[in-house]
């Protein structure tokens, strides 16, 4: 039993959840992305992977419930270790303390962090439930348009860019602390394991920066891929009935 | 031959550990201070002039002055030991430092660190957490013949590389999170890298990490700064080893006890 419990009372047991969470998070959001890529192919190839996903009851409660339970875990152990941290310097430099090599992103992790949790909330209620159409009506049928015709709109799309720069420095400290933090460490891997965590939080981060932008710049969604999105969706809804 | 600077400094006085404490400008004392003195006899030469004055004289740890025990450290101009690498207040030359050039000198700060008296702070949270560890197994009758257990060169070197720690508490006070792992890392790898120091490695990882915790260091953060501030350049890859060897005593029975 004291070995479990050193695991959810010690500083670094409790670092060790933030890392393996924050793991299964960056891995989510690399496959989201990499499914959302699909925007790339047109309206009726991205509501059929939408409609995929939704219909593989397994797979989406599954990984809903496996986010649901990681990001929870996440919040609740980093801010019981931000708060410890916060405290453990009661009297603080009077002449401020010289950062030698740390980087803005790992100084900015409990901000960028809450920020984060702001936007998740945000963009659940915006694409998944209720689903708010900010530029339209917000149809369950047809994912397509409900993104590019908010997307379309600048202030939206200026949303998720500020959130998905705020989620690349987030992992651009946080996929390298993580191996850090479950001790995957090696002398002969860890310059590829730097580069590879800083490669994927550029992807994840360029990547999910380009689909707004391509928007905007209508490279996805032009005017006639949106009515076509719509006729399919009509069309498949008449066939239903 | 030998050159002279003058100092503008300022130095944390503060008469005990409940007094509030304030920068003391000592510009005046600091003057004509010689570039081959170190920065401990730099203090010397300005507590001199200041017992000449009647003054009380700066409080500030020291023992070896040569690098090797531990004792000395200051935060000077916002970076603990100063600016230069790998290197112990004590063993901070006053060539480092411009004529006329500002010096800001502060004790290493953290909860666990109290202050006594000015620069002096009391570190005895470090030797908590290393009677936190227990014993090791070996022989202490006669001594053992040498190379009677053989350990790799690169294990020995490495474990080597980390007994190097002197406990000053340098990256405590760089960390912005007052955590002392790289001092629990360095003192859990000398031991647990050796054959000597299995038996009661997980045990006593999980026995010293305990008692950091308790100690309110705070957690680490990888922000790297400790092994930036290090006098002896103690690598933080000690720290991953550290997690490592946690989650194996957490998950594991490899520490005797029961999971
Ligand atoms: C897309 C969602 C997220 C991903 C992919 C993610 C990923 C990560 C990763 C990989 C780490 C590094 C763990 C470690 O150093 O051991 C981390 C740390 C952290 N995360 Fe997240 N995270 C996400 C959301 C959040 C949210 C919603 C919050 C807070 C409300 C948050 C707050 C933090 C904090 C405070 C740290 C610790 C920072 C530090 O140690 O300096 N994260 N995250
Ligand atoms: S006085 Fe011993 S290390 Fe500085």
């Amino acid at each position: 039993m004291q070995g479990v419990l050193t695991l959810t009372r010690s500083t670094i047991g409790q670092k060790a959840i933030v890392a393996v969470t924050g793991v299964i998070l960056f891995g989510f959001v690399i496959g989201h992305l990499t499914g959302n890529l699909i925007l790339l192919a047109g309206p009726e190839a991205y509501n059929a992977y939408a409609a995929a996903l939704k219909g593989n009851a397994p797979l989406l409660w599954g990984t809903r419930i496996t986010l649901l339970t990681s990001v929870i875990l996440h919040i609740v152990f980093t801010m019981q270790l931000a708060k410890r941290n916060a405290s453990a310097r009661p009297n603080a430099y009077q002449k401020p303390r010289k950062d030698l090599v740390t980087t803005y992103a790992a100084r900015s992790m409990v901000l960028t962090g809450p920020l984060l949790a702001a936007f998740i909330a945000f963009h659940l209620a915006h694409f998944t439930v209720p689903g708010i159409g900010i530029n339209g009506v917000f149809d369950p049928h047809n994912p397509y348009a409900n993104l590019v015709q908010d997307f379309r709109v600048w202030y939206v799309s200026a949303i998720y860019i500020f959130a998905n720069i705020l989620l690349g420095l987030h992992l651009w400290h946080g996929g390298w602390s993580a191996a850090q933090s479950i001790g995957a460490q090696h002398p002969k891997y860890d310059a590829l394991k730097m580069r590879l965590a800083a490669g994927l939080a550029l992807f994840v981060a360029c990547g999910n920066v380009f689909i707004p932008i391509a928007v905007q710049t209508h490279i996805i969604g032009s005017s006639e891929q949106l009515a076509e999105s719509r006729a399919l969706v009509a069309a498949e809804q008449a066939e239903e009935e | 031959m030998s050159e002279t600077i003058d100092l503008k400094l300022h130095v944390w006085r503060q008469s005990g550990p409940k007094d509030k404490g304030a920068f003391a400008d000592y510009s005046k004392h600091a003057k004509g201070i010689s570039t081959h003195a170190s920065f401990l006899e730099m203090l010397d030469v300005v507590n001199e002039r200041l017992v000449a004055e009647g003054e009380a004289p700066i409080a500030f740890d020291h023992d070896c002055r040569e690098g090797i025990c531990g004792m000395c450290g200051a935060v000077i101009n916002g970076v603990p030991h100063g600016h230069r690498k790998q290197t112990t207040t004590c063993q901070l030359h006053m060539r480092e430092f411009q004529n006329n050039a500002e010096v800001y000198v502060e004790p290493f700060r953290a909860g666990s660190f109290p202050i006594i008296q000015d620069l002096v702070v009391d570190r005895s949270s470090f030797d908590t957490i290393i009677q936190a560890g227990g014993y090791v197994s070996v022989r202490t009758g006669s001594a053992p013949d040498a190379n009677e257990i053989p350990i790799p060169k690169q294990i020995s070197d490495r474990a080597m590389d980390a007994a190097q720690c002197i406990g000053c508490g340098a990256c405590v006070a760089a960390c912005p999170n007052a955590s002392a792992s790289l001092f629990l890392s360095a003192k859990l790898a000398h031991l647990n890298l050796l054959p000597q120091g299995q038996p009661e490695r997980y045990r006593r990882t999980r026995q010293m990490v305990l008692a950091h915790d308790q100690a309110g260091f705070g957690g680490c953060t990888n922000h790297r700064e400790c092994e930036a501030a290090c006098p002896k350049g103690i690598s933080t890859d000690f720290i991953a080893r550290m997690n490592r060897d946690v989650l194996v005593a957490s998950l594991t029975d490899k520490d005797g006890e029961l999971i």
